[in-house]
Parts: C-alpha cells; sequence; structure tokens
C-alpha cells in the first residue's frame, strides 16, 4: 500500500513544493516513493535520495518529458501507479494540469487540494473559496490526490536511503508542442514559500507605485504579491496574484497594500500569521482580518513605513 | 469549426456563503445564483472566434437543475447559437459532468470544448482535463490567450512562474482563465432574442453513464475564525507593534 508522488522540479532542481505534498504523502503511508519524469534529469532524483522520507525514487528520463506536457506526462503516471492506491501531486498549476487526466484516464473522481489527512481514505479541503471545509471519504479503490503545499511542512533534507530505479519511458501522442515559457525572474524569495510577503492592489493605482511595495519588500527580504485587480488592471504580472484562483500564501507576516479584501483575495492569504493591512478606506472588509490595521494613504504611510524599517537594525533576513 | 462551450450555475462570487449548522453543505437557498466567473469568460472567447469569422457554431451546454436554463440563456443572449441543458438535480463530480460532456461532445462533433478552468463553488479545477483524457484530445489549461490556426490552436497559459506558450492540435479542450477577455454585458434586444434561440433539453439519466458519486462528504464546517485585530494610529505604532508584540520584523 504505497503512495506514488510526481516531482515537480525543472530538471535540474527540485520544485520546492514537492517537499511539503512529500510530508503529506507519508502522513497516508510511509511508502513514499517518487517519480521524477523528465529530460537529463539526475541531479533531481539525487535530491529525493537525500530526503529520509522517501523510500524509492523513479526516474524516468527522456526528451518527451522534459517540459511536462500532460498529454506526455499522464499516461507515464497512469503506467507507474498500477502498483499503487494512491497518486500524489502539489496543487499547485504543475499538479492541477495532468492530475484529473490520469484520474479520469483510471475512472478515477480526484480529490482536489487536501490540506490535512485524517486517514488512507479521509482528507480535508477546502471550498468556497476556502470559506468551508469539507472532510471527505474517497470510495475509489486507488485515488488521485492534489495536496496543498502551504498546508504541510517541507519534508526534512538530510541523508536517505531510498532507491533508484529507472522506468522506461512510453510512447507519446505528438498531439501537443511546447513552445517557450517566460518566467518572472527575481531575486526576491519566490511568493510560495517567503516568510514576509507584501502585497499592493487597486490602491497602487499604477505600476510605476508598484516600486513603493518593492521597496518595502527588499527591506523586509519578502516577497511581492498582488490583488487580481492590481494584476488585471496590468500594474503587475499574473505570477503575484494571491487568491482563490492565484496562489495560495502561508507567510507569518503579510502585509495587505491598497487591497480591498475580496472574497476570492482572502481565499490566498488568510491562514497567514500575522496579517497588516493599510488602507484608506476603513470599512474595507480587509481589516476584518487584519491583526494590526492602519487606516491611512498608502502614499503617506508606504514612505514613512520605509523611513520607520530604516530606523531597525534587526531585519531577520 | 464549430465550439461546445461548458458553463455553470453557482453562487455568485460576491456572496459570503454560510455553513449549515448540521454540518450537511452550505446555504444555498434564496443565495443570488450566477454564471461561474471563468465560464464567462469562455463564453466570451468562442463568441469572439465566432465574430472573427473562424468559428461558425456555439453551442453552450450546462448540467443541472431546471435553473442551470437562465445560465444558459445568458450564454445565448451575448452570441451562443444554441443551447443544451442536461437536467439533473443532485451534485455531479467533475467526473461525473466529464463524462456527460463527452457523449454531448461524441453527438454534436465539435472542433474544440471551452470550459473555465475552475468553478468557484467546489474549487475543483478537474472538469476539462477529464474530458481531455475521456476523449484523448489535447488540453491548454488556464489560458489568457488564444490563437485559433487552421489546424491547431497557439494557447499562451498562465502558471506559476509565469507564461507558458504552448500548441495543441484540433480537436482541442481549453480551459479559460479570468484574464483571456473582458465578458460582455447582454443588451435587452439580445437578451430577449435569446429566448428564441433553440434550447435542447436531455435528462441526466438518459444519458446512458454511471453518475454514481465517488466522493462522500462526510462534514462541512466553518473554517477556525482569525481572532479580531486592532486598528494602530500610525506608522510608528504599527512597526513597534510588529517589532514587539508579534515579533515578526
Amino acid at each position: 500500500m504505497s503512495v506514488l508522488l510526481v516531482a515537480e522540479h525543472d530538471n535540474l532542481k527540485l520544485k520546492p513544493f514537492t517537499l511539503n505534498a512529500i510530508t503529506a504523502a507519508s502522513k497516508i503511508d510511509t511508502e513514499v516513493h517518487v517519480l521524477v519524469a523528465g529530460t537529463n534529469c539526475e541531479n533531481v532524483s539525487k535530491e529525493l535520495v537525500n530526503i529520509p522520507l522517501v523510500k524509492k525514487v523513479l526516474v524516468c528520463d527522456s526528451p518527451n518529458y522534459q517540459n511536462y506536457l500532460p498529454e506526455n506526462l499522464a499516461p507515464l503516471v497512469i503506467k507507474v501507479s498500477e502498483k499503487y492506491d494512491h497518486i500524489l501531486a502539489s496543487a499547485n498549476t504543475f499538479g492541477k494540469n495532468f492530475m484529473p487526466r490520469v484520474a479520469a484516464a483510471l475512472d478515477v473522481s480526484q480529490v482536489s487540494d487536501i490540506i490535512k489527512v485524517n486517514g488512507p481514505d479521509t482528507f480535508v479541503r477546502p471550498i468556497y473559496a476556502g470559506n468551508a471545509f469539507a472532510t471527505v471519504k474517497s470510495n475509489d479503490k486507488k485515488k488521485c490526490i492534489t495536496v496543498r503545499p502551504t498546508s504541510f511542512d517541507p519534508a526534512e533534507r538530510s541523508s536517505g536511503t531510498a532507491t533508484v530505479e529507472k522506468v522506461n519511458p512510453i510512447d507519446i501522442p505528438n498531439t501537443s508542442k511546447f513552445i517557450k515559457r517566460e518566467e518572472t525572474k527575481s531575486e526576491r524569495p519566490q511568493l510560495g514559500t517567503a516568510r514576509v510577503v507584501v502585497s499592493g492592489g487597486r490602491g497602487l493605482a499604477s505600476g510605476e507605485n508598484f516600486k513603493l511595495i518593492n521597496d518595502i519588500a527588499d527591506k523586509l527580504n519578502a516577497a511581492v504579491g498582488a490583488s487580481r485587480a492590481a494584476v488585471d488592471a496590468g500594474y503587475i504580472s499574473n505570477d503575484h496574484q494571491v487568491g482563490q484562483t492565484g496562489k495560495v500564501v502561508v507567510p507569518d507576516l503579510y502585509i495587505a497594500v491598497g487591497i480591498s479584501g475580496a472574497i476570492q483575495h482572502l481565499a490566498g492569504m488568510k491562514e497567514s500569521k500575522i496579517i497588516v493591512a493599510i488602507n484608506k478606506d476603513g470599512e474595507a472588509p480587509i481589516f476584518n482580518v487584519a491583526d494590526y490595521g492602519l487606516e491611512a494613504d498608502l502614499f503617506k504611510a508606504l514612505p514613512e513605513f520605509l523611513a520607520e524599517l530604516n530606523k531597525l537594525n534587526t531585519i531577520q533576513k | 469549426m464549430k465550439i461546445l462551450v461548458a458553463v455553470k450555475r453557482v453562487v455568485d462570487y460576491n456572496v459570503q456563503i454560510r455553513v449549515k449548522e448540521d454540518g450537511s453543505g452550505v446555504h444555498t437557498d434564496n443565495v443570488k445564483m450566477s454564471t461561474n466567473p471563468p465560464d464567462d469568460n469562455a463564453v466570451e472567447e468562442s463568441v469572439k472566434l465566432k465574430e472573427a469569422g473562424k468559428v461558425k457554431e456555439v453551442v453552450a451546454i450546462s448540467v443541472g437543475e431546471d435553473k442551470a436554463q437562465e445560465t444558459i440563456r445568458k450564454a445565448l443572449a451575448v452570441g451562443a447559437d444554441k443551447g443544451i441543458h442536461v437536467k439533473a438535480d443532485n451534485y455531479i463530480e467533475p467526473l461525473g459532468i466529464a463524462k456527460i460532456l463527452k457523449k454531448i461532445v461524441d453527438k454534436e462533433k465539435p472542433d474544440m470544448v471551452f470550459l473555465g478552468k475552475q468553478a468557484i463553488d467546489d474549487d475543483c479545477n478537474q472538469t476539462g482535463q477529464m474530458l481531455a483524457a475521456m476523449l484523448n484530445w489535447p488540453q491548454a489549461t488556464f489560458a489568457s490567450k488564444v490563437n485559433l490556426k487552421d489546424k491547431s490552436i497557439e494557447i499562451i497559459r498562465e502558471i506559476d512562474e509565469g507564461l507558458e506558450t504552448v500548441e495543441v492540435n484540433l480537436p482541442a479542450i481549453v480551459t479559460c482563465d479570468l484574464r483571456l477577455n473582458q465578458p460582455r454585458f447582454a443588451s435587452l434586444p439580445n437578451i430577449m432574442k435569446a429566448k428564441k434561440k433553440p434550447m435542447e433539453q436531455i435528462d441526466a439519466k438518459n444519458i446512458g453513464v454511471d453518475l454514481t458519486n465517488r466522493i462522500q462528504q462526510l462534514k462541512v464546517e466553518e473554517p477556525p475564525k482569525r481572532k479580531a485585530g486592532i486598528k494602530v494610529a500610525s506608522v510608528a505604532e504599527l512597526v513597534s507593534k510588529l517589532k514587539n508584540e508579534a515579533k515578526v520584523i
């Protein structure tokens, strides 16, 4: 009764959310096996071997899997999953893309975005933008599950004892083609895993004004987030969006600036440890979830905030 | 070319839902309902392709109770040509919905199926991908730009790292992101005209697929509430609280 987890990586390195998914997998069964499908991805399997919770690493090295096209990846996962009762992946754009394809081909009803494992067939998942938690029991023999990464601690890396096994690639349908990926490069911490997140909303009024957010973020070694309104308005790129259909973040400190706090935005950040809201509208719903609210004009407050932070010399990296 | 576009009737995105006291679900009686937001984007994109002369027919489909017809009528009012209502009074999981859609695809033979990427009620994000698997078609999920060619479709997808461009052969499944377009409002004359557009009705029971739900909902509860916070009077006070009380900076 072992668990198969599909690793997310960029062929060179493991993506951090796979570590959180490994923890979730280990709560279902201690026999966690991880599939690495990619091209020249031996470094990724080496990383996995050094994670004590991982018992076996299955490597399928082939140009077929370089860009994780779901048409190519799903048939491989299906074949490898024959011996497993549970198939897991992260509930991010990687796992969301291919896992339902695996589930449907196996005639399995997928359990999406779990935040808690109650037992091998019972899980908790948020519905209605996190305004309700549903406890669900899967009656399928085989289970396809995606894991909300921020709800599980990352698995520790040290020295592991996992065995490595090669898996042969299988034929691909040649119905889809990868063209390019435009990744936003940033020196700042990743939004999904940052200790501090500073987010801007429509109140910023322009893309240029995000400099005020960036300055605070740099001072706090924080990631930069945004509301959907700010992304839609073109102030900042889509990969910064926090919310129901964007990223879910759970930092120690979340600072929402000029964000009113629509249900959809709260869905992505309300589990943060400490929430700060800066908004000139004292009635904005963001204040209902904020530990510390400052009713102020952000264009005055942010430069002051930066000046106050500069006075401190204890900023934790 | 022909597009089948799937729409779902859900609790309106502005409604603050309430969990039922007995833990059996959320209150949906007397709650404002509307089209699932990204489904509106799917309809808009289909209609735009028709207006550009690249697509000949747009068929809107919804699975659900009788009132799902309102959601289909809305799609017809902004430019879809025909509606299909698959009547089902109980909740059907994405796997079952995908099975129904497959049967309709087999009959209607569209070149593409457009769907919203995720329904904002059950937040599953599965149906499009599942339908693609059942049809053995390629898929382009989370589309924020669509470029339809003769035998393929080029899609820019929103992914965690930024944007990704893929090209998939037709026939194909496209799931739509909210930034794909700006859905239009239906004009009153078009709402009137939509009432005369054809709407086919089928009972889900007569479709010939097994719709037994595999996932049992044991309990629905409210998430833990945050304790009420405070308002601070100045930036200096905020920084002091963050440093000395919350100890996060």
